[in-house]
């Protein structure tokens, strides 16, 4: 790897989202190693959408039904495991956090596959809001369903088991977060410099000549929908095991928002954006959160100016511009 | 299950439909003149109901709280375009997604800031209050039907602008060519900032109208906004009569299935979970509904036809 301005600042981040809560651990102050937590989260949960937005140019405004998915996953399974019910058909509930995930991300992939099939008919500012009126049919569901909580959520009375790790002491958890983090943005930059990566990177810049030399964008792009689904997925299962508790405000429209404005913080398209952004939104929340209350005002507001005057996010501010829009 | 209790029902989802046409209506101009998403159109009906139940709080008067919520959510919508929405009209549809977002973000806490966390509440003026017999002798309320006459005479009103008036057929012009529109002398950034003030109002009537039978609080536009999407995505962005179609049928759609499902659910399960599942598919119902129109036709029932 050619060492870039921004394969620099990739490695920094890389290594401070690990330092900080190691630091934190060494200090006593496990709240810091939940912080880092919640930014590894967000981040790959964005790093699934950088697959749909940043690379195949899909504006999913509905990201937060493949989080809340992967999240309800988590803590149904852990709910029937806990009381030995079976889930469906005989099948039992378990509280191993890779079964887990394998079934968060077969489920979210399974529902992208079912929304993106007929989102990707459209585009434009249609699949934007179509996106977003399934990703509500999802979250009202949730709502009004009452087996699992409805409106008040679930809870996960202990946090999910993995084989030789004690998952209840955050800096464990952490680890397997970073992980998977890490193994989720290298899946990232595999994607997009394989040959579907560059077929769906074509689809978004000219549709007109992916279509031409023969390869069918519709393909390409529910393929790069589903596999972004599924990214996000297993995000959504992590995030209900870092706050043992899942509610469908996991699947509001405020958190499909929240997913695309960290992509935009930390620089589109871009492979470490997602984490630069999260990590930064993370900081902005604890930190306005302490001066105000009406944080979200400036949040807000910070947003605005990003967006209107300080396109490339983070990682392009201190980049400098991407080599190829 | 009566017949005058599904004529009631069936009256609640007109209503609805009707309030949900007033904030399409704006949408779908917004989109179809500009070109532009504004996901703040939700905050613009919350403006309108917070400034009728202040200003009628204040001056005992529902009707003058009216006026403001008009007045309010047009120069709230005015500022807005002035300040932000014009740098978005060149921009693609993820900056206008995130900024209208950043929007949001802003016109609730404020909101907050300046009324506090607890709900305000609105009455309905005396003289609209009360009910009428509906045929099968169930009653009505007054004030219901009377938004539905006034979502009506909007709804004309607005035909009338836009076919009949000077105004309406710059909007049109700019519609179908905005450069066009621009060369021949019409100053464009006006005739912008004057629809944007124009949805902007009709969402604040809206939001004012329909805090009188609900709480006034913050966050209130945002599941109206998000129905008033799926309306313009069934009835084709840009369109004005199919908001007008689409919103009249989410509107009924969604009241009828809460009230019908259930029901028709205790012939197939247990009636103990008949409720429970006949609530949760109805919630879901105009989704359906939406997808299935989108399967047929991707760009809504009426796509403009320059698109």
């Amino acid at each position: 790897m050619i060492l870039t301005r921004e394969n620099l600042i990739n490695l920094i981040l890389a290594v401070a989202l690990l330092a900080i809560p190691l630091i934190a651990n060494a200090a006593g102050q496990p709240f810091y190693i939940t912080l880092a937590t919640r930014v590894a989260i967000l981040a790959l949960a964005a790093t699934g959408l950088n697959l749909a937005l940043g690379v195949g140019g899909l504006v999913s405004f509905g990201h937060a039904a493949f989080f809340g998915i992967g999240g309800y996953v988590a803590g149904i399974l852990a709910s029937h495991s806990f009381s030995g019910e079976p889930v469906l058909f005989g099948l039992s509930g378990t509280n191993q956090m890779w079964i887990i995930w394998l079934v968060a991300m077969a489920l979210a992939g399974f529902v992208g596959l079912a929304i993106g099939a007929i989102s990707l008919r459209t585009s434009g500012v249609y699949f934007i809001m179509i996106t977003l009126a399934f990703a509500q049919m999802v979250y009202y569901f949730a709502v009004s369903w009452p087996a699992y909580g409805g409106e008040d959520g679930l809870s996960i009375l202990v946090r999910n088991q993995f084989p030789g790790v004690m998952t209840m002491v955050p800096m464990n958890f952490f680890l397997i977060c970073y992980v998977i983090l890490l193994v989720g943005i290298a899946l990232f930059a595999v994607i997009r410099a394989s040959r579907f990566g560059a077929a769906l990177q074509a689809a978004r810049q000219n549709e007109v000549r992916v279509a031409t030399v023969g390869i069918q964008p519709y393909r390409i792009r529910l393929t790069g929908f589903v596999l972004s689904a599924m990214i996000t997925g297993l995000a959504g299962a992590l995030f209900a095991d870092l706050n043992r508790f899942v509610s469908p405000s996991m699947l509001s429209w405020h958190m499909s928002g929240e997913l695309i404005v960290l992509i935009i913080l930390g620089g589109t398209g871009r492979l470490f954006g997602p984490l630069a952004g999260a990590a930064l939104y993370v900081a902005f929340e604890y930190a306005l959160g302490g001066i105000t209350e009406r944080w979200q005002f400036f949040l807000g507001l910070i947003l605005l100016l990003v967006v209107l005057f300080a396109r490339g996010g983070l990682v392009g501010l201190l980049a400098g511009k991407a080599k190829h829009g | 299950m009566t017949i005058a209790l599904a004529l009631e029902q069936l009256l609640n989802g007109i209503q609805l439909g009707v309030m949900l046409f007033l904030m399409a209506a704006g949408l779908t101009l917004i989109f179809g003149v500009m070109g532009l998403i504004n996901l703040a159109h939700g905050s613009l009906y919350m403006v309108g109901a917070f400034a009728c139940a202040a200003v009628a709080a204040w001056t005992g008067s529902f009707w003058i709280g009216l006026v403001a919520s008009l007045v309010a959510a047009a120069a709230a919508g005015a500022i807005v375009e002035l300040a932000v929405i014009r740098r978005l009209y060149d921009r693609d549809h993820l900056d206008q997604v995130l900024a209208t977002f950043a929007l949001i973000l802003m016109f609730s806490e404020g909101t907050r800031w300046l009324f506090g966390s607890f709900p305000l509440y609105l009455d309905i003026p005396p003289l609209l209050q009360g009910a009428v017999a509906l045929p099968g002798g169930t009653e009505y309320p007054v004030y219901r039907l009377a938004i539905i006459a006034a979502g009506a005479l909007v709804a004309f009103g607005l035909y009338m602008l836009i076919s009949r008036t000077r105004l309406g057929m710059r909007i049109r012009a700019g519609e179908s060519d905005r450069e066009m529109i621009g060369a021949l002398g019409v100053d464009i950034r006006t005739l912008y900032t004057v629809v944007f003030a124009l949805g902007a109002a009709l969402a604040g009537f809206a939001g004012a109208m329909v805090g009188a039978i609900q709480s006034v609080q913050v966050g209130m536009g945002e599941p109206v906004l998000i129905l008033a999407f799926v309306v313009i995505v069934i009835g084709g962005i840009g369109s004005i009569k199919g908001a007008l179609l689409g919103a009249l049928l989410v509107g009924v759609t969604d009241t009828m299935g809460r009230f019908l499902l259930p029901k028709l659910m205790v012939l197939f399960v247990p009636p103990a979970q008949a409720g429970a599942i006949g609530g949760a598919v109805a919630s879901m119902l105009i989704y359906i509904v939406m997808a299935i129109i989108l399967a047929v036709k991707p760009r809504g029932l009426f796509p403009p036809a320059h698109a």
